[in-house]
């Protein structure tokens, strides 16, 4: 009994982080810019690709062990700038000012074509880079084995958390960020360029989208198709806990990975819709999610 | 004269913020009433609250008789209660004739009678006798969002009017106005609903307007009523003229009054 | 007569021209016009909420809903074709009227994944269920029309010909109802509902409405399509990027005419097969590359190019 509880709430606290790191770059990019990028699945599923070549030829190399964790930060913000730049300066930017439906078709769009793209550099066949987990081995709490790789990702969700959350309230840049999220029209107005900042935040969405993905990637069998799971995940997350809102993707992640821990150890059938199923039930209590913005008065 | 809507001790909070506090008001048939205060003092939540947009913390309000406080404002709207807006609530991208045709539609078609075509001759010529009433038919055609604003506040409360209401409150059917135009635009408006014999609450700044249109005055302050009275002894009360006109206008009316010998 | 209009005459001759051409069709022909339709049906009550502003990313929900109530009942026994798609059509429609309480208050992105989030619920039941096939789906028997039972190619030319006169007669069906109030309604509250609810209306009951039909297509649809393609499998049926595809053919297709959602589909079945078939490593670069042209050049669909090409003769 007390193992089955040690290991839901490992398994949920690992998993929530892992949606944690998945929400997060989507919820940014939602929250400054209102887009829903569905591109957000190609960037974790080019974080992951990118991540498991370099940790591939870095292991060829005789470079000290540990150095291999380097190469999935590197990947991460390799397709974070390159994808990032290359969408929002090459497609978004043309869309800003049409129906917001459209532009989350056109995202959608673009992850199709990413997909295939994925397949044209890396082929069908899976990659694995499993070293830097290897590296790690394993050790149990209470009885529970657990690969220690797995447990830094709980520590790189808070970490990740903590920096945006310090970013955004204790920074100029943050505060200039909240300023367009606010009234991005006044923000205009008041000399901000809300081009720029745009443009940077749609790129570290998408190093946020990448490094998920990069995190992850010594842990899954890296194939054609991983992003489409990702997205509606972290779709769920983000709307659980209001998009936009940080806090509340993390709040998403924990409520849901806690779930999800649950049901696979209680009810493995219902493994797959429970998170669908919360967020039907909190959309259906709390319409903007657990951390709703504030309204204007409208008339 | 019977009274039609009697609001009791109607109190309204958003967090510490008092918006309404102690109002009890009762309107007879074929009023006119001012409303007045300065911005904040809570005029448009008393009407957001009598329309159905907002729910009153507590208090009571009765039209006809019948408790309206748990409607929705379709409900409200459909017993008889209409309103116009601030910023005109229209269907910006039809034309003035769309938009009332639409308007029109709604009202008459309930039930599976919403299957029956939109247009027909008899509801066209309903349509332009409105547009008539008025005096928007030369914008008959162009699109609302195209509208000088005075043309776009004429439509809006023309469809406000579509249902014959029987109380029809309007919120700063000026605001947005020139000078010049205010009183033309005011006097389409009354006119108009006085056909209709239609009982009306104006939410208005300009002391002017409240002169020349409205009987009785409801001057509003921190979210209290503090004067309910015939419009020549509010403007002249103490705490109207404190809180809400100010003493310039007081003083510019008293010396107009006395060069044009005491116009009402 | 108040009803017939220049579409309603350009349906019919189109409806009589395919029924004719139902006889002379290359079966792979008919097969393609056979899931054009079906999905042509399902965009047409996506079209029918777009007008009232709203897009749902989960239609796969009540397509694929019709789909497995089809292919149940065709396990239960049951292969008249009146049966299992009226079956599908009604339980689609009556999961829209269920769920149409809580989605009719949500607005923007907000209606469009909280229908995602549905269509995931019933893609996750599905694909967790050995009795409804898991991921392997069901294969579907041949269907029988009022104890008509064909064999052979002459299958597909009645499932055409049942499906052709139903999609005309729901097609000319909206095409009407877009004249009604009820119709027009969709503009209203599109553009302000503020005005409608004080106009004496609500706004929710419209959208709802509205969504209980898109979901009786959607049913309608997927009920066809599982007869056409004689197998259901969650992937193909109810998965999200299956509602996305809807939404392309009705971005595709553009609110211009009930006429375009058909053509939309029809342009989608046609680059979506030949993609697959001469580039099946690329059919998804293809297909996401077309779309994305559709937003960038064509943003009112492909109706507007016939307005294009009046404008230019004239």
């Amino acid at each position: 009994m007390t193992q089955q509880i040690v290991a839901i709430i490992v398994d949920g606290l690992v998993y929530s982080s892992y949606l944690f790191m998945v929400a997060v770059g989507l919820t940014v990019i939602f929250g400054v810019m209102k887009i829903l990028n569905v591109t957000h699945g190609s960037f974790y599923a080019f974080g992951a690709y990118l991540a498991a070549t370099l940790v591939g030829i870095y292991y060829e190399t005789d470079l000290p062990e540990f150095g291999g964790f380097l190469m999935l930060f590197l990947a991460a913000i390799t397709v974070g700038l390159f994808l990032g730049v290359i969408l929002e300066q090459g497609l978004l930017r043309f869309l800003y000012h049409r129906d917001e439906h459209i532009i989350v078709l056109a995202t959608f769009a673009m992850f199709l074509v990413l997909e295939d793209v994925i397949i044209m550099i890396w082929g069908v066949d899976p990659y694995f880079a499993y070293q830097p987990m290897a590296l790690l081995e394993a050790s149990d709490i209470a009885g529970v084995p657990f690969d220690n790789y797995s447990l830094t990702l709980i520590l790189l969700a808070l970490v990740v958390g903590t920096a945006l959350w310090f970013g955004l309230t204790k920074t100029k840049w943050g505060k200039l960020l909240l300023a367009v999220i606010y009234d991005r029209e006044l923000s205009q107005a008041m000399g901000i360029n809300v081009t720029v900042v745009f443009l940077v935040t749609f790129v570290i969405g998408a190093m946020l989208g990448a490094l998920g993905g990069a995190y992850l990637a010594p842990t899954i069998s890296v194939s054609p198709g991983i992003g489409v799971e990702v997205i509606v995940l972290a779709f769920a997350v983000v709307v659980i806990g209001g998009m936009g809102s940080i806090p509340g993707a993390m709040i998403g992640a924990v409520v849901v990975g806690l779930s999800r821990a649950a049901a696979v150890h209680l009810f493995p059938e219902v493994e797959l819709f429970v998170i669908y199923a919360i967020m039907a039930a909190v959309l259906a209590f709390r319409p903007e999610g657990l951390f709703a913005p504030a309204k204007a008065r409208k008339i | 004269m019977s009274v039609i809507l009697e609001v009791s001790d109607l109190q309204k909070t958003f967090g510490a913020v008092v918006a309404a506090k102690d109002i009890n008001v009762s309107v007879s048939e074929h009023e006119t009433i001012g409303i007045i205060g300065a911005n904040g003092a809570g005029k448009t939540t008393f009407v957001n609250m009598v329309t159905g947009y907002l729910k009153p913390t507590s208090g009571r309000i009765q039209f006809l008789g019948q408790d309206i406080i748990h409607l929705p404002p379709r409900d409200i709207t459909c017993l008889g209660i209409s309103r116009s807006f601030q910023v005109p609530q229209v269907f910006m991208s039809e034309t003035v004739f769309e938009n009332l045709l639409m308007a029109y539609a709604i009202v008459e078609d309930t039930g599976l009678a919403m299957l029956s075509p939109i247009m027909s001759e008899e509801r066209a010529s309903r349509v332009d006798a409105h547009l008539k009433r008025y005096q928007i038919e030369d914008y008959r055609d162009a699109v609302a969002s195209t509208l000088p604003q005075g043309v776009r506040k004429l439509l809006d409360i023309a469809m406000a009017a579509v249902r014959s209401p029987r109380i029809l409150m309007l919120d700063e059917p000026t605001s947005g106005i020139s000078v010049e135009e205010k009183f033309p635009l005011m006097d389409i408006i009354m006119e108009a609903l006085k056909q209709e014999d239609t009982t009306v609450l104006f939410i208005e700044h300009d002391m002017e307007i409240v002169e020349r249109y409205v009987a009785r005055v409801l001057a509003f302050y921190q979210g209290e009523i503090v004067c309910d009275a015939p419009t020549e002894e509010a403007l002249v009360d103490e705490k109207v003229r404190e809180f809400v006109i100010g003493e310039e206008y007081h003083r510019t009316r008293i010396e107009r009054a006395g060069t044009e010998t005491g116009n009402a | 007569m108040r009803y017939v209009d220049k579409t309603v005459i350009g349906l019919t001759i189109a409806f009589l021209v395919l029924l004719a051409a139902n006889f002379f069709l290359a079966e792979w022909m008919r097969f393609i016009g056979l899931q054009s339709l079906a999905r042509g049906a399902v965009a047409l009550g996506l079209l029918v909420l777009w007008r009232s502003g709203l897009i749902s990313f989960g239609h796969a929900l009540y397509f694929g809903f019709g789909a497995y109530t089809a292919v149940m009942l065709s396990l239960a026994g049951f292969s008249d074709a009146f049966i299992l798609v009226f079956a599908a059509t009604l339980m689609s429609g009556l999961l829209a009227f269920v769920i149409g309480f809580l989605l009719r208050r949500y607005r923007a992105i907000f209606f469009a994944l909280l229908n995602m989030a549905f269509s995931m619920i019933l893609y996750g039941v599905v694909v967790k269920t050995e009795a409804l096939g898991s991921t392997d789906g069901f294969g579907v028997g041949t269907p029988t029309f009022l104890g008509y039972a064909p064999d052979g190619e002459a299958v597909q030319t009645t499932l055409f010909l049942f499906t052709l006169v139903f999609t005309y007669l729901i097609t000319v069906g909206v095409h009407i109802y877009m004249q009604t109030t009820l119709g027009y309604m969709s503009m209203a509250v599109r553009e302000n509902e503020i005005r409608v609810e004080y106009l004496g209306y609500s706004a929710e009951k419209v959208i709802h409405v509205k969504y209980v039909f898109s979901g009786l297509v959607a049913g309608f649809g997927g009920g066809i399509m599982a007869l056409a393609i004689g197998h259901v499998d969650p992937d193909s049926m109810a998965n999200w990027t299956v509602s996305g595809e809807f939404v392309f053919i009705t971005i595709l297709s553009g609110t211009g005419s009930v006429a375009a959602t058909y053509i939309g589909a029809l342009v989608f079945e046609l680059i979506r097969t030949y993609a697959f078939e001469y580039a099946p490593q690329m059919w998804q670069f293809i297909l996401g590359g077309s779309l994305l042209a559709i937003i960038m050049f064509l943003p009112d669909g492909i109706w507007s190019l016939i307005g294009r090409l009046r404008k230019a003769k004239a």
